[in-house]
């Protein structure tokens, strides 16, 4: 700032200094307002675990679970499906589940800790639709002639096999998630905590 | 502005004109009165494309009164009432059936956001065909675009107090795109829902956005939009500017009082743009799923997404840009490029004062490069928008690639064809009766 003789130098400066210290003031001033649009502690708090019953599910079968509003899946995978996601590792983007979308102990060739029983959130990576599931396999599905079964998603097409594996070049990048998930009994699933009573 | 060059009301005599020297003494009434209307001077020539800008105004009072009015009976709440429907839901099937006259101030409402759309998209293509957006008009232009931008924020936010299916997913689609920005993306989108789903906190956060925050900002574009205008004065169909040819009263020759020669042109447009909302509104509020969607008639179910998920058709072209970007390349992925095409897509508009080179305005001066550039465009436009709301196809999503190139072109190689253009001269005087 040039200071010539016409201002009044001190003043000058006071007005700076005031008029920085108010836009401090101000930019600080906005902080809990802009903080509002966080989640809340409701919201936060919003999470607890829910317990499934799956004594009923027969094998080919799959039920729905409401966990954090999302929607949680519980697909009862039968000898067959079990066998078709081997042969389809090839087709996958991440088959052997390198990038971090489950729980260690989901890390592995059936992305579950029971091979028959998977547990993912039905939320596809891609925007967030929930896809559709489209277990019949071949033509009859709609999606392709050698379909193995799986998930479709209606918002942009990703497919998913009985993984949750996504096939490669989808619009979505990553497999399902699966959540934190534990066996309180046989037929007793916790999904949203790991440890039994925790 | 002109508040100094205008005269204080002096009285006649009567009480009304008493009352009127009291208010002008106080305020600046009638150098308002005549900077805006009575001795604002606008070109003799306007045609047809001139009818959207006042029918814009018209439909934003329509929107702001039947939304003044809608608020009174809805409720922005997500929690499920006694019968297991939520409750937002239910308060606008309650406004439908249940609230006298209801299901008129709401239709007038979800019509008049479409027609909004319409006019909006007709009244940016007379800015295109004529060059309205060129020199010295281009903050005109910039507060257009920036009111279309809040449009669009404003009709997406709307979209969700519904809280149909359709609300539902589109929200959390739109909200999604958001997580594809790197690094702040994930958590912006969180801000933005204000819960890790878009859930009560989103409806409630959206509901405030639409009612009170957007409409205020729109209201003050629109108020810089008409004053930028009324500064430099109006474009027409010669896009010749009439400021150049002045009478010895300092008048321009070809100007005319926008009161009361446009004030009653503009009357026959709001007549015949009353009587087409009115037979929408009457015989054909959903437009075949086009204003309404079916889906939405079902309350948000976040464990189910419906079977076809589509944009209402004003979104639809971007929403076919969004999908036509398949390809991962360079170290960003496709769904990044997507997001970032879209959005592109959206404010290129406002460049185009500086993208046009041509020595003339209108397109009845301009040449064939220009010309056949705009029937492109027009049609790319238009083929997005339809492919939009249809299901994805491979077939499909290459005639949407081929569209969004070609899109991006009419934008990105307008210096070069509208320098290379055979223009025709420009008339001295505006050109018909």
């Amino acid at each position: 700032m040039s200071c010539d003789d016409k201002v009044d130098c001190g003043r000058r400066r006071l007005l700076v200094a005031t008029a920085t210290v108010g836009g401090v003031a101000g930019v600080a001033a906005a902080i809990p307002f802009v903080s509002t649009f966080a989640p809340s502690e409701r919201a936060k708090s919003a999470g607890a675990a829910v317990e499934a019953d799956i004594s009923k599910l027969a094998p080919g079968q799959m039920m729905t679970v409401e966990w954090r509003g999302k929607p949680v899946w519980i697909i009862h995978r039968s000898k067959e499906m079990l066998d078709s996601l081997v042969k389809l590792d090839d087709k996958m983007a991440d088959p052997k589940s390198a990038r971090l979308m489950q729980p260690g102990y989901a890390k592995n060739e059936f992305r579950s800790i029971k091979p028959e029983y998977m547990v993912a959130i039905g939320i596809c990576t891609h925007l967030g639709c929930s896809p559709t599931e489209k277990f019949k396999t071949g033509a009859e599905s709609g999606i392709a002639d050698d379909w193995q079964g799986g998930f479709f998603c209606p918002c942009h097409g990703s497919i998913f096999d009985l993984a949750g594996r996504v096939y490669k070049n989808m619009p979505a990048p990553d497999n399902l998630e699966v959540p934190p998930h534990v066996y309180l009994s046989d037929a007793k699933i916790l999904i949203g905590e790991d440890k039994k009573g925790a | 502005m002109g508040a100094a060059n205008t005269d204080k009301y002096k009285s006649d005599g009567t009480a009304a004109g008493g009352l009127l020297e009291w208010v002008d003494a106080r305020f600046p009434l009638l150098s308002l009165w005549n900077d805006h209307l009575a001795k604002y001077y606008a070109p003799k020539n306007f045609n047809f494309w001139y009818y959207f800008g006042s029918l814009a105004m018209l439909v934003l009072g329509l929107q702001i009164i039947t939304g003044i009015f809608l608020t009174m009976h809805y409720k922005p709440d997500a929690s499920l009432n006694a019968s297991g429907i939520p409750a937002a839901f239910a308060s606008v099937e309650y406004i439908m059936r249940d609230v006298p006259w209801g299901w008129l101030i709401r239709y007038m409402h979800s019509t008049g956001a479409s027609l909004f759309f319409v006019i909006i998209y007709l009244h940016m293509f007379r800015g295109m065909l004529y060059g309205s957006y060129r020199k010295p008009r281009e903050l005109i232009w910039i507060f257009g675009m920036l009111i279309y931008l809040c449009l669009m924020a404003e009709a997406f936010l709307g979209y969700l107090l519904p809280w149909g299916q359709l609300s539902y997913w589109g929200a959390q689609v739109i909200v999604n795109m958001f997580t594809a920005i790197p690094v702040i993306g994930p958590d912006f989108a969180l801000m933005l829902r204000g819960d890790y789903v878009v859930s009560d906190a989103t409806l409630n956060r959206f509901f405030a956005l639409h009612v009170i925050a957007i409409p205020l900002a729109l209201i003050g574009l629109v108020a810089a939009h008409i004053m930028a205008l009324h500064e430099v004065g109006s474009n027409n169909p010669d896009g010749i500017e009439i400021k150049k040819k002045k009478g010895p009263d300092g008048i321009p020759l070809d100007g005319i009082p926008f009161h009361p020669y446009y004030s009653v042109k503009d009357l026959v447009g709001v007549v015949v743009f009353l009587m087409v909302f009115a037979v929408i509104i009457f015989f054909m509020p959903e437009a075949g799923g086009f204003f309404l969607e079916y889906n939405n008639f079902f309350p948000a179910d976040p464990l189910v997404t419906p079977p076809h998920i589509a944009p209402l058709w004003y979104f639809s072209p971007y929403y076919s840009i969004l999908r036509a970007n398949t390809v991962n390349f360079f170290w960003i992925d496709a769904k990044l490029w997507g997001v970032i095409f879209m959005g592109l897509g959206t404010v290129i508009f406002a460049f185009l004062p500086w993208l046009d080179r041509s020595p003339v305005k209108s397109i009845r001066y301009r040449g064939p490069l220009f010309k056949g550039a705009l029937v492109i465009f027009v049609a790319c436009f238009l083929i997005l928008g339809v492919l939009g709301t249809l299901p994805a196809t491979p077939g499909l999503t290459v005639i949407a690639q081929v569209c969004s190139i070609l899109y991006f072109a009419f934008f990105l190689l307008m210096p070069i064809y509208t320098s290379l253009d055979k223009c025709k001269a420009e008339p001295e005087r505006v050109t018909g009766k």
